[in-house]
């Protein structure tokens, strides 16, 4: 009974890459084309084209700005709540970032189109709003709940008795965290910030609220940009069933997948490494 | 060494016959060769060093080996003449014998639950035959008087003495014809192990009982005859006293009883 | 003789100030949330109403309520949980207590973490292949729900499994000494000592499911529908799409309509994280071991 439903769990995964396969008919996109053109025309008349670099351009630089604001920010909290932090303060903060998390992304898009819009009009001096900048600090909240959860924990399985053995030494806490915590648990750290990028890899309203929707690889950060995630939400619904600008979305699907599938992949291995120990 | 000479011919047929048992953990032998009869209607003792294979004994008779992974069991075990590797449902085998580890353990549920388990698994569902068999099974445990005011609390909150007697009251509450308890009074304290004591005392005389006791003292009060096992191996078994009274044969055994080593 | 020395005034002062910057940062990070659910209470406050609730939208969605959304989103949650609950309780079932410790079960868990991962597009577009289109539910209630069961799926079991593997071991091993079998110690003792694990997890589910935009888009989620679903193969509209719509679609809609409707979703969503956090606080006051 039990057995049963798992397999059809794992038969779920396969039915995953076989469904977005049903549209790799794709065989005549070239590779090169897809990835080194930003031209993506795919509803031009004469010469569409699939070039996705300008979307991957604009997923790299939306997550990157995200990791760049959330890194250091996730972790401090996680430094601070797992290692300055008591009870019932410690009880609070948690919950709130566990509220930070639970908003959802069609809100945030929200955000960013209603508040960060008008705010970075106005603080910048530039034209539009809706760009890198916007995207990507709204993705950098999105994504740092998780990375200061699992951060959190990445701490915490640091034994006591490694930082007693430091205080002992005559460290302060800083020193202790810095010189001891902080290297014992790194494992876990990467891995947490590798699923923040996973997260903001995928991240699809929000971005597709917030970033713009000019197809070109950005030269600034108030440059807009448009993402995979946000064109496949933005394109599929005026696209016709088996057409070929509907498997192309398909196949931006693939491709992330893919991307996704070898980011958590590997934060999970980094994961494991710590439980070996 | 073990041999002819330990299996006595009885007038009734043995309640368990061993034959043989090699008891393995991977690659590690932890008993090895062991043959032994246990009779009914005795309390059975098995004393011995820590790692002596006790307690894999004990639970192989169990049929534990099912679902411990790695434990590996080879050799013959017959329950009231037939073979428990061949028993056809191992369910039934292990509801006709009870069990009581070092670890008391009060399920999450109403002490009257947690008595009454087990018949309610073999099928019994009417109020008053439960009532009857948790009371019954209380009582000889010698916790009845302790809790018949407060039976749907949680078991599992109970002391420790209590949570031992209540393990050995659901234990009884199979109605089984073997109980092996496995250094039941460990966690428990002295007053409630002689009053568990005294309750044995009275058990033996309707079903057999295997007693695993690192007390060698406890062995001498209890039990009728004792085997001693040493590192994997059965030393020797004899009656009670004359295992502790210097009338037999390996010099282990007085070393270990007379306390030199342990 | 213990005086504090030059170095110990200074570790001192450097300590505090490395706790009061991570302080800092803890703050600037929780902030937001503060700040948001502010404005949307200041900006979509005053558009709150029984009427806002429970009217349809009217004037091409520059007017009128969000009924229609509130109800769809409801049927969304209701049959997705529906189906991903039972499915996934099954499975944390079956991989806590009936597995092997083998290649298979691995590959499994590898698929659950991977799943849990999966941008929500995607499954948007697995959702089309598979629901829309090859089992042909067409765009409808059915086909969203499942796509949001199988997101939801990794988190119903990895939070079930937490659950029954809460439960000591002790347990198990006196129950199946007592010739219990696996399914009745599961029964009558596994399962009753994990339900209130399993629902907070559940709980915490609906919340996220709630909120999901992409994978109902294109799956039975529609901008706008002059009638309530009558059954699972209906379109619905849904508080999520119908924010992103209001906002990014309609023109001229009043300002406080949109930060209404967020502030609604935004309602819900906490409202059900508080009950899922209050109820797991509450569990752990009632040890029962």
């Amino acid at each position: 009974m039990g057995g049963v439903s798992a397999i059809i769990f794992i038969i779920g995964i396969f039915i995953f890459i076989t469904k977005e396969g049903l549209p790799f008919l794709l065989g005549r996109f070239e590779i090169a084309e897809f990835f080194t053109s930003p031209r993506w025309r795919p509803t031009s008349e004469h010469n569409p084209t699939y070039g996705a670099l300008a979307l991957i351009a604009g997923t790299a630089s939306v997550t990157g700005l995200a990791m760049l604001i959330a890194v250091p920010f996730s972790l401090g909290a996680a430094i601070y709540i797992g290692e300055f932090a008591t009870g019932r303060t410690r009880e609070i903060l948690k919950v709130l970032v566990e509220l930070l998390a639970a908003i959802p992304s069609v809100v945030w898009g929200f955000i960013g189109l209603s508040i960060m819009n008008p705010l970075i009009i106005k603080l910048f001096n530039v034209p539009v709003g809706l760009n890198v900048l916007n995207a990507g600090f709204i993705l950098g909240l999105m994504a740092a709940p998780i990375m200061t959860t699992i951060a959190e924990d990445a701490l915490k399985a640091v034994p006591d008795t490694y930082r007693e053995a430091a205080e002992a030494l005559g460290a302060t806490r800083w020193q202790v965290i810095l010189r001891v915590v902080i290297p014992a648990s790194k494992n876990g750290l990467v891995a947490a910030v590798l699923l923040g990028v996973g997260r903001g890899f995928g991240e699809t309203m929000a971005v597709l609220m917030a970033s713009g929707h000019s197809i070109n690889l950005p030269t600034s950060i108030f440059d807009s940009v448009r993402a995979l995630t946000a064109t496949i939400a933005a394109e599929l619904g005026e696209t016709a069933v088996g057409s070929d600008h509907y498997r192309a979305l398909f196949t931006l699907g693939i491709f992330l997948f893919l991307i996704t599938f070898i980011i958590n992949l590997t934060a999970d291995l980094v994961v494991r490494g710590i439980r070996k120990k | 060494m073990v041999g002819p000479a330990v299996i006595q011919p009885s007038a009734t047929a043995p309640k368990v016959e061993v034959r043989d048992l090699t008891i393995r953990y991977g690659q590690k032998i932890a008993l090895q060769d062991v043959s032994l009869d246990i009779r009914e209607n005795e309390i059975f003792g098995i004393i011995g060093p820590a790692n002596s294979g006790k307690t894999s004994f004990v639970r192989a008779l169990n049929r534990m080996d099912l679902f411990t992974p790695g434990m590996r069991v080879d050799g013959t075990i017959r329950f009231d003449g037939r073979d428990i590797d061949r028993w056809r449902n191992v369910y039934a085998l292990r509801r006709r014998i009870g069990v009581v580890f070092p670890l008391p353990v009060g399920l999450p549920m109403t002490i009257y639950d947690n008595v009454a388990l087990a018949p309610r698994l073999s099928g019994i569902r009417k109020r008053a035959v439960l009532d009857e068999i948790v009371e019954r099974c209380l009582q000889r445990a010698a916790l009845w008087d302790e809790v018949k005011d407060r039976l749907d609390s949680l078991g599992s909150l109970l002391s420790g003495g209590q949570q031992q007697r209540l393990t050995i009251a659901r234990a009884l509450s199979q109605d089984p014809d073997l109980l092996l308890l496995d250094e039941f009074s460990i966690a428990v304290d002295p007053v409630t192990t002689m009053r568990i004591e005294d309750v044995l005392k009275v058990l033996k005389e309707e079903i057999t009982i295997v007693l695993v006791t690192n007390l060698v003292q406890q062995a001498r009060r209890l039990a009728d005859r004792t085997a001693f096992f040493l590192m994997g191996e059965m030393v020797e078994v004899a009656d009670t006293e004359d295992l502790f009274t210097r009338k037999t044969s390996d010099e282990r055994t007085q070393a270990y009883v007379e306390g030199r080593f342990g | 003789m213990f005086e504090a020395t030059e170095l110990n005034i200074r570790n001192h002062r450097v300590e505090r100030l490395w706790g009061l910057l991570f302080l800092l940062m803890t703050v600037l990070l929780i902030l937001p949330v503060v700040v948001i659910l502010g404005v949307l209470v200041y900006k979509g406050g005053p558009i709150i109403s029984v009427d806002f609730l429970f009217t349809e939208p009217k004037d091409g969605m520059t007017g009128g309520g969000i009924f229609p959304a509130l109800v769809g989103t409801i049927w969304l949650v209701a049959v997705a949980l529906l189906a991903s609950v039972p499915v996934g309780v099954a499975a944390a079932l079956y991989l806590s207590e009936y597995a092997p410790d083998n290649w298979l079960t691995r590959i499994i868990n590898l698929a659950i973490i991977n799943l849990a991962g999966v941008p929500s597009i995607v499954h948007a577009l697995f959702g089309v292949g598979a629901f829309v289109l090859f089992f042909q539910f067409g765009t409808s209630i059915l086909a969203a729900s499942l796509t949001l069961a199988i997101m939801t799926l990794p988190v119903v079991i990895v939070a079930t499994r937490e659950s029954l593997q809460a439960v000591p071991q002790a347990f198990r091993e006196a129950c199946w000494n007592m010739g219990a079998s696996r399914w009745q110690t599961i029964r009558h003792v596994v399962l009753p000592n994990s339900i209130s694990g399993i629902l907070t997890g559940v709980i915490l589910e609906v919340s996220r499911t709630a909120g999901e935009t992409a994978p109902i888009m294109f799956t039975g989620a529609a901008f706008f529908l002059p009638f309530l679903p009558q059954s699972v193969f209906d379109q619905t509209m849904a508080m999520s799409l119908h924010l992103f719509v209001i906002s990014t679609q309609v023109p001229g809609v009043p300002e406080a309509m949109p930060y209404g409707v967020a502030l609604v979703l935004i309602g819900m969503v906490l409202a059900m994280n508080a009950v899922s956090i209050g109820f797991r606080m509450y569990l752990r006051g009632k040890k029962k071991w």
